[in-house]
């Protein structure tokens, strides 16, 4: 046995939601004795819902991207931005600190879940042992900085309360700012669904 | 920490509790031995690195005290406003609720929705449970509904956003500074001190209260 036993190989299975160790059981619909949830070895259908959430994630993402979020409208002159173009309007008029801050938030962020959560589908389906550390760390830094994308969001929002002034000058949302919310919504169950204990799954355990 | 070896029995009945102190990484499945943690200390997997268990700084009454400093600023935040807007002497100013109904009312439902739910009921129903669960946990006692609270704090704990809030009031300023003459309104600080309570919250595993809690203590305590 490895000088690092893992729960199946000792018999034991630890409940996903408080902790505890228990005892394995063949029972299908086991549930903790502590807790009450339901106890599994992996989280359910990882692989299935991962793919289904990410891939509906993906395709929000694309209306998210061509379709304007908000209209900003200046004694009758209107202008219907998106996200990247938003992120160009900050960069050019003087503040290409936040342009940099939001186009992490809005772009760079989702992309790297998309890749980094199919990355690891692919190679924890295919066993491989790969750089597993490595790849253990990408999928706790996409579940923490997955719900900044939401910054664009509640930008949106705030600027649509706040800049209303008649005729002069207001602000409304546009269609691409629900697909978007709904885009960061979907990534984020989508890492929740992935169970990072498949990374270490492989064919052959290693170490 | 070093792994360790135990006999695994295949027992045709319900999971029982292991007596031994163990551990089980909740990210690759290795099992550790637990062992007391020194003060700061945290204990992380040999195998993928990730935190196993922190110590816990902070007593039952600091963190009480820190939710309860938190519900203050939390009333401050949803009742000032966030920002005022100036445009050629006229002044607009908005609250997070004024934001919500905002989206709700121009056909952004679903955004509406999303903010009431990670900047306001999310958050507060977090800040409530946890409140709850440590005024009697101060006492030694499981609070009516324990069980049922430390599992919904479990699957809220993602969703709450006051933090994300802080940065989009920034970049909304800027961005309206664009065209208009614009100032931050004392709310605005209310959410940034919101946001630092629950970066401190986030830190905070209420899990040992499983432990620190036996099950069926309802008599008073013994100090
Ligand atoms: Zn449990
Ligand atoms: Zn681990």
């Amino acid at each position: 046995m490895s000088a690092l036993p893992r729960a199946h190989e000792l018999g034991l299975i630890g409940c996903h939601v408080c902790g505890l160790v228990c005892r394995d059981t063949p029972m299908d619909d086991a549930a903790c004795p502590r807790c009450g949830s339901a106890l599994h070895r992996r989280k359910t259908a990882s692989y299935a819902r991962t793919w289904a959430l990410l891939i509906a994630g993906f395709l929000l993402y694309i209306p998210a991207n061509v379709l304007p979020i908000m209209r900003t409208a200046s004694l009758g002159d209107v202008d219907d931005n998106t996200i990247i173009s938003g992120v160009m309007e900050l960069w050019n008029k003087g503040s290409p600190d936040l342009a940099v801050i939001v186009f992490t938030a809005s772009i760079l962020v989702p992309m790297t879940k998309f890749f980094v959560l199919t990355t690891l589908l692919v190679s924890a389906r295919r066993g491989s042992n790969w750089a597993r550390p490595q790849r253990a760390k990408l999928y706790r830094l996409v579940e923490f900085i997955g719900y900044w994308s939401m910054l664009d969001v509640f930008v949106v929002a705030l600027l649509t309360a706040l800049v209303q002034f008649g005729i002069f000058s207001l602000v409304a949302p546009l269609p691409g700012v629900i697909f978007f919310g709904l885009t960061v919504v979907l990534t984020m169950l989508a890492s929740m669904s992935f169970d990072p204990r498949l990374i270490w799954d492989g064919r052959t355990d290693d170490d | 920490m070093a792994g360790m070896s135990v006999p695994s029995p295949a027992i045709e009945q319900a999971p029982a509790p292991v007596p031994a102190p163990l551990l089980i990484c909740e990210h690759c499945d290795t099992v550790y031995r637990r062992r007391p943690l020194a003060c700061g200390e945290t204990a992380r997997c040999a195998r993928c690195d990730a935190v196993l268990e922190r110590h816990q700084r902070l007593g039952t009454n600091a963190m009480l005290a820190l939710i309860l400093t938190a519900m203050l600023v939390f009333v401050e935040a949803n009742v000032w406003p966030i920002v005022t807007l100036g445009l050629n002497g006229e002044k607009v100013a908005t609250t997070l609720w004024g934001m919500i109904l905002a989206m709700w009312h121009e056909d952004a439902k679903v955004v509406s929705v999303l903010a009431a739910a990670t900047l306001f009921f999310f958050p507060l129903a977090k800040m409530i449970g946890m409140g709850w669960l440590l005024l009697f946990a101060r006492k030694g006692q499981r609070a009516p509904g324990f069980r049922s609270l430390m599992v919904g704090l479990h699957y809220l704990h993602p969703w709450t956003m006051s933090e994300v809030f802080v940065l989009g009031v920034l970049v909304s300023i800027v961005k309206a500074h664009l065209y208009f003459e614009i100032s931050p309104d004392p709310g605005i600080f209310a959410y940034a001190a919101l946001a630092v309570l629950i970066t401190i919250f986030a830190g905070v595993d209420l899990r040992q209260l499983w432990e620190t809690l036996p099950e069926h203590a309802t008599t008073e305590p013994t100090e």
